[in-house]
């Protein structure tokens, strides 16, 4: 296509037809559901990234927290894990509630993994061509912001193999249903235990550290004066999660969890 | 001062294109980094070749027609535009890449020029505000608050020069569309179409072969007019409101 070729400018068009072309995504007219606009549109794809990750982010936080109970022993520990079974009854039955956060994170995953995926492929084509000089503005981009994408295929690799091994006890040396204490200090025991989830909870931290500051950009509540309160919450949360997660496979290696 | 340039040479739209060295004696501080490639073009036409094809106009950093990457930052070292980037900021023997702006929306036309007709197309889907023909209004009829109108000047600097799309990994034209949205949104004159502009502008935005947002803060950084990367945040602030509002 060449420069003269190029359609010309909606002011240099008919009027009837800059208005047929706004009334296909604007207000007039038949217009697309809520959803559908959303869905279809990068800001509104976004949207749907930062609530699920907010989603996912909470959870997080939550379970972070409770998997410290494992420094009270292995009664403590498999209580509490029983106890979350046992929540909402008598009004749930018995693991309802545990299946309902579980369905509620599933989906969460999901959109968050499809929108993740469109919107990358978008953004890789919008740029099909490198700049030849290299080290230029590339390199200023921090290293959590750069490694948003193959972060979160690591992150969700890691999250099928949590799942064979500490849920399904597929996968995990012990393995014993209601005994979740003795099944955490036999995945540590392995050192392919150690790596995968040292490896994932770094990830996790550089993950939530770009990713709450860009969840508030897209959901709209990042203004310049929230700028450097959203950098600190977000640096402060990756590091609390990541340090709460990983004391737990340190704490087995020194024997304090045993 | 003596410099080793390395410029993206390509005939047409469809041409292959490639980085080109060239040597240019003579370059003085004070030349504009346009003057500086006028200054290589006469030389390349002394010698019977092809000058190098660039996009330029006012030469005075307010028409945004100008705009090339420099050593892989859009508009060079400098918070400014490529005319108004000045020589003094290099040194002599220095090797300089000067490469176009690179967007799948902004196809190469000719050497360091881009097409960059579809952000005129963002523009044009909401881009304005409906005034009432007639008599002129009396000036004081609509107040408009200092802090307002200067955030509605703040966003009004946009020239349009595309440095946002240019440095962004996605090239997203998001900083762009963000400062017409937030500029008219925040006036009363643009409150008549507020909804409906932001809606269309993303939409053309979106169908015109733009990235998405990363948060990255390229473009804010690249922006000679200083459009902060938070503006973008108040578009999508603006974009749900405008979801929301739709019956």
């Amino acid at each position: 296509m060449s420069w003269t070729d190029a359609p010309a400018a909606p002011y240099l068009r008919p009027m009837a037809q800059v208005q047929a072309q706004a009334t296909a995504t604007g207000q007039s007219g038949r217009q697309a559901s809520t959803a559908d606009l959303l869905w279809r549109s990068t800001i509104g794809k976004k949207l749907v990234m930062a609530v699920t990750g907010v989603m996912m982010l909470l959870y997080l936080v939550g379970h972070m927290l409770g998997n410290l109970k494992i420094f009270f022993g292995p009664e403590e520990f498999n209580g509490y894990a029983h106890w979350l079974r046992t929540l909402g009854e008598p009004l749930l039955h018995y693991e309802w509630f545990l299946w309902l956060v579980r369905l509620a994170l599933l989906a969460a995953v999901v959109l968050h993994g499809i929108a993740a995926f469109q919107l990358s492929r978008r953004d890789l084509a919008a740029r099909p061509k490198r700049y030849a000089h290299r080290g230029g503005s590339a390199r200023r981009g921090g290293y959590a912001t750069r490694t948003m994408r193959w972060g979160g295929v690591i992150l969700a690799l890691f999250l099928v193999w949590h799942l064979l091994d500490l849920t399904t006890h597929t996968v995990n040396p012990n393995g014993e249903a209601g005994k979740p204490y003795e099944n955490v200090v036999a995945t540590f025991g392995t050192w392919y235990g150690n790596l995968i989830y040292g490896v994932a909870m770094i990830a996790v931290g550089l993950h939530v550290r770009h990713g709450l500051r860009s969840a508030a950009h897209s959901l709209g509540a990042a203004t310049a004066g929230r700028d450097r309160a959203l950098r600190f919450l977000g640096d402060g949360l990756a590091l609390v999660l990541t340090a709460g997660f990983l004391s737990v496979p340190l704490a087995v290696q020194i024997g304090a969890v045993s | 001062m003596k410099l080793h340039l390395r410029i993206w040479r390509q005939a047409g739209p469809d041409a292959q294109g490639h980085m080109a060295r060239y040597e240019l004696d003579g370059v003085t501080p004070d030349m504009s980094f346009l003057d500086m490639l006028d200054t290589l073009n006469e030389q390349l036409i002394a010698e019977g070749c092809e000058p190098v094809a660039f996009d330029h106009d006012c030469r005075e950093g307010i028409c945004g027609a100008c705009g090339v990457v420099i050593n892989g930052e859009a508009h060079g070292p400098e918070r400014t535009t490529t005319c108004q980037l000045h020589m003094r900021h290099f040194s002599d023997g220095d090797t300089i890449d000067v490469e176009p702006w690179r967007a799948a929306a902004f196809p190469v036309v000719k050497d360091l020029v881009v097409d960059r007709s579809a952000m005129d197309r963002v523009i044009g889907s909401g881009g304005y505000v409906s005034v009432p023909t007639g008599s002129a209004p009396e000036a004081h009829a609509t107040p408009v608050p200092k802090p307002d109108a200067d955030e509605a000047f703040t966003h009004a600097e946009c020239i349009g020069c595309g440095a946002c799309v240019a440095a962004c990994p996605n090239g997203a034209a998001m900083l762009f569309t963000a400062a017409k949205v937030v500029h008219l949104a925040a006036l009363p004159q643009g409150r008549v179409e507020r909804e409906s502009r932001v809606l269309d502008m993303v939409g053309t935005m979106d169908e015109e072969s733009f990235g998405g947002c990363t948060v990255t803060g390229e473009c804010a950084t690249a922006c000679p007019k200083g459009i902060p990367l938070t503006s973008i945040a108040a578009m999508n602030r603006e974009y749900v409101r405008a979801v929301r509002k739709r019956r």
